[in-house]
């Protein structure tokens, strides 16, 4: 948390020229944007080779699948830099975090534009490094320092394994280029599927697929706001970019039987199952507005994955139409989610700002004294539970529709799979709804719950301006889709190659499966029933009057915002009924004065298990902790029992090797 | 013409609401209310003054409107009694039905909270957490109608040749008919009649609504009941619908024959179930679930 210090003559001056870095910065990604856009819709394809040293070269290539993240990058980071340039203007000393960002935003960008194994590595780590720093920032807070440690040790463990895939890929072809990794791997049977695999522990550790998200709910929010929006919106699509780079572009998957076993996936359907109705299901229990989001970052990965699952399995039964609309609802939805991730985060980001605290329970009533912040995160709630006519609804609808023709599939157990994922999705879409409910219904309707929140002050223009700005793309992705395809059918992947029958702005899905939507249809039929629903009461003769009152409170006077319900009590039935699940602790402890009548104090406390820790990684570091105690016995300290090691080793070896 | 067909649904919804009322009074021995009693409600409620409450953000004033127009939306999508056309401007698919309804129950739900009322917040946590139990297996019965027919398009579910009758389809009605209890806040999930602080769900939300306001809301919400109702006709018994060798006379007849049928099992179900506590739904609603998992596995099992 940044605090706000009385302002003088320097700190002014600091303020402002931080701010006008971030306007650079936001410069800086409407070029590269722009530039991206360009190459993407022209087809342009542009090569640069940077050699380092004599076995060293770092190249990059522009275009395609880069070009398409690059533009979803510049768009965020444009308006996260505006929002910045608003929301760094206390800040105490806002050079190293603005350096940093600067280093974060441009190694993201070259992660993208990577073309060979070196570039891709020393970009990656770059933005690992630059994003653990931005975490740790604020040096007072140890929750934050903790997470980071948490975050630096999960991202260099996923690291460890995108490593271990190159070096298979590079054992195997004998180059670092993608370009001749992809043409030498041809023939390599198993090892595809060791790639396979190696890739997809490590992007998916940095994507936050569940199991191997545990970093991600605990960093984002330790991070500032407007970090935490690039963080979610952008840095874990590219876990995401990684997994499509190496299955689809790489290991060609999509290009039809062989190149991909029908496993690889079931794998990523099943991950992405898992991730979004799990990573929903723990959103929906929080209290912290900023982990709520960042739980429903691990849901949103889930469904990509869901839609580039089902793509591999449409590719693997030679249905390259199918397999061309999944890895679009994938792609599409990488876009949503970006703009809409990146929109929650800033207007929460504001909300924390103005009420210094992240427990929605410390809010309420926020609504009425930021009416515009209020708007916005409104915009990003509706758009993420994928209600029509925002953009969140069109990418699901592809992913429901790539699910449900999973019935074309051969295999009965795909079918039954795809089908039931796609019950899944709707479980998903359903806890995503209710979340945002909460989150947006606690933290900014109601009366307000604490006095930090009565005396909130809505935000400065700038960051408006950015969330202004990506609630009309959540509107325009939402009505437009058509142009969105048009964007996605540009990327020349094989996958895609089946792709597409589209409209300007409604999309049919051809082949067997026909249906469609006009979300632009739907927004007109929309304000046209709303309209006529305004004027018939005046025509019928309605009366205009009306009385504000006191609402219900039973009769008891006068209602206290602690009657309200509040997010835990807004969750308490799910709680409740997916106690399996959730296997809650509760806790309660009163203070009496007069037992059992007259109490003075109500203690209660109440948590939910996190599976991934307890089941997974609990036991995992048990066992690491018992190897190690074991271990230990070796080393007693005793020098005649270490000269006995070296004697014993020498006779292995020379047993061995002699 | 054919993009005017929810105006039945639009019109005639209060007609239903008033004949399942009528049912259910002359099951419980009762005279009971006249047949157009909603409609006198309506009037009533849209020419009286508001109370609003102090507490509310215009949230509060957006809601009734966003609640009534995603649900006349989604009226627009289903065909009623012709699938020419299938919906509004030939784009009628389910799942952006499903979704724009629930576009309306979001808003809804945050109309519940904004005053800052207790009974506003339980109205709007009950309603999410019945939607979260009912959503899949409404989904998973929809997808069987659909995967039956090749389309998600429901003027094609409900078109000329569309499969409707095997046994899937009857597990997936039966698994359909209880989403619908759930979704219209019916006994055994929710009583309609009641005002009971620590039973109701639906008018838990709408306690701090009057006058205009409350109007829309009762309107929206007859008008979601019908719509799932005809949603129900046209994916599980399609049959006598325009379109399909019927001409529009005929069509009218048959639907408004189906939605006769529909209203009394509604009324019947109602009169002869008690509320069951909101703790135990989930055994009926994952009861329901099983069913429509049943019915897609069948489908993919028989091939029909």
């Amino acid at each position: 948390m940044e605090t706000d210090r009385p302002e003088t003559a320097s700190s002014r001056i600091t303020g402002k020229l931080s701010s006008a870095c971030y306007l650079l910065y936001a410069a800086g990604c409407l070029f590269t944007g722009i530039l991206s856009l360009r190459d993407l819709l022209l087809g342009y394809s542009w090569y640069i080779s940077l050699p380092l040293s004599g076995v060293l070269t770092l190249s990059f290539r522009g275009g395609g699948l880069s070009a398409y993240f690059v533009i979803i990058l510049s768009l965020l980071g444009f308006c996260v830099s505006v929002y910045s340039a608003g929301y760094a203007r206390h800040s105490r000393s806002p050079w190293p975090a603005l350096l940093l960002y600067g280093i974060f935003v441009s190694s993201m960008c070259a992660v993208f534009y990577s073309a060979n194994i070196p570039a891709f590595l020393i970009s990656w780590e770059t933005m690992s490094l630059s994003s653990y720093f931005l975490v740790v920032s604020d040096a007072k807070n140890i929750e934050a320092s903790r997470a980071g440690l948490l975050y630096g040790v999960m991202t260099h463990i996923g690291t460890a394994f995108i490593i271990a895939a190159f070096m298979v890929m590079f054992f195997a072809t004998g180059s670092l280029e993608f370009s001749a990794i992809r043409a030498g791997l041809g023939s390599a049977g198993e090892l595809r599927s060791v790639i396979f695999v190696l890739a997809l522990i490590g992007f998916g550790t940095k994507a936050g697929v569940i199991p191997l998200h545990t970093w991600l709910p605990k960093a984002h929010p330790a991070a500032p706001s407007n970090v935490s929006a690039l963080m979610s919106g952008i840095m874990i699509k590219s876990g995401i970019y990684g997994i499509i780079l190496v299955s689809f572009d790489i290991l060609g998957a999509g290009a039809g039987q062989p190149a991909a076993p029908l496993w690889w996936g079931v794998a990523a359907l099943s991950a992405g199952a898992v991730s979004s109705v799990m990573g929903i299901m723990h959103a929906l229990m929080e209290r912290d507005i900023k982990r709520l989001l960042a739980y429903s970052s691990v849901e949103n990965v889930g469904i990509i994955l869901l839609g580039i699952g089902a793509s591999m399995i449409f590719s693997f039964n030679n249905l390259p139409v199918f397999a061309g609309l999944a890895l679009a609802a994938a792609l599409y939805h990488v876009f949503n989610h970006a703009i809409f991730k990146g929109l929650l985060f800033m207007g929460a980001g504001s909300a924390v700002h103005a009420t210094g605290t992240k427990n929605m329970e410390e809010m309420g009533g926020l609504v009425k004294r930021m009416p515009w912040t209020g708007l916005f995160f409104l915009i990003g709630s509706v758009a993420i539970c994928a209600l029509p006519p925002f953009n969140g609804f069109m990418s699901e609808w592809l992913t429901f529709q790539s699910l449900i023709v999973g019935i074309k599939t051969a295999a009965v157990l795909t079918k039954t799979f795809m089908l039931l994922s796609g019950a899944a999705l709707a479980l998903t879409g359903a806890l995503a709804a209710s979340s945002f409910v909460k989150a947006f219904g606690i933290s900014f309707l109601g009366v307000s719950r604490s006095g930090k929140a009565a005396g909130a002050k809505e935000s400065p223009f700038s960051m408006l301006a950015g969330m202004g700005v990506l609630s009309v793309f959540c509107l325009l992705a939402g009505i437009f889709p058509g142009y969105m395809l048009r964007l996605i059918s540009d990327i020349s992947l094989p996958a895609l190659g089946g792709l597409l029958q589209f409209a300007p702005n409604g999309f049919v899905v051809s082949g067997v499966s026909s249906s469609g939507v006009l979300p632009m249809a739907v927004l007109g039929t929309m304000l046209a029933g709303a309209a006529f629903v305004f004027i018939f009461p005046l025509v019928a003769g309605g009366r205009k009057k009306s009385i504000c009152a006191d609402p219900w409170d039973c009769g008891i006077r006068r209602l206290t915002p602690r009657m309200q319900y509040t997010a835990t009590a807004f969750t308490h039935p799910l709680r409740r009924i997916f106690k399996k699940i959730y296997k809650p602790r509760k806790e309660v402890r009163i203070e009496y004065i007069v037992k059992p009548f007259f109490t003075r104090e109500i203690e209660y406390r109440s948590e939910i298990t996190p599976l991934a820790e307890t089941y997974f990684y609990r036991p995992l570091t048990r066992a690491l902790h018992d190897i190690a105690h074991f271990a230990r016995r070796l080393q007693s300290g005793n020098l005649q029992l270490y000269l006995g090691y070296i004697l014993g080793t020498l006779v292995v070896l020379l047993v061995v090797w002699g | 013409m054919n993009n005017f067909q929810f105006v039945l649904i639009a019109l005639l919804s209060p007609l239903a609401q008033g004949i399942i009322k009528k049912i259910k009074a002359l099951m419980q021995g009762r005279v009971g209310a006249p047949l157009l009693q909603p409609y006198y409600d309506l009037a009533r409620l849209f020419r009286k003054d508001m109370v609003i409450p102090r507490t509310a953000s215009w949230i509060f004033h957006a809601a009734p409107y966003v609640v009534f127009a995603s649900v006349l939306t989604a009226s627009m999508l289903v065909p009623v009694v012709s699938t020419g056309g299938a919906g509004l401007f030939g784009i009628g698919d389910i799942i952006a039905i499903i979704y724009t309804l629930a576009l309306g129950r979001f808003f809804l739900a945050l109309g519940g909270l904004d005053a800052g009322t207790a009974f506003g917040g339980e109205g709007s946590s009950r309603e999410m957490t019945v939607a979260i139990l009912v959503e899949p297996s409404m989904m998973l019965a929809i997808f069987t109608a659909a995967v039956a027919s090749g389309s998600t398009n429901i003027g094609k579910v409900a078109g000329p040749g569309s499969v409707f009758f095997s046994p899937a389809h009857v597990l997936a009605l039966a698994a359909f008919f209880v989403a619908i209890i759930a979704e219209t806040g019916r006994i055994p999930v929710d009583n309609p009649d009641t005002h009971l602080e620590l039973t109701m769900i639906h008018e838990g939300m709408l306690l701090e609504y009057s006058g205009k306001y409350l109007a829309m809301m009762e309107w929206a919400h007859y008008m979601k009941q019908m719509l799932l109702f005809t949603l129900a006709a046209d994916l599980f018994f399609p049959y006598g619908i325009s379109g399909a060798g019927f001409g529009i006379a005929a069509a009218v007849g048959f639907w408004a024959g189906k939605m006769l049928i529909l209203c009394f099992g509604m009324a019947f179900v109602e009169s002869t179930r008690a509320k069951m506590r909101f703790f135990q739904l989930p055994s009926l609603l994952g009861a329901a679930f099983v069913l429509s998992a049943l019915s897609m596995i069948t489908f993919i099992m028989t091939g029909k």
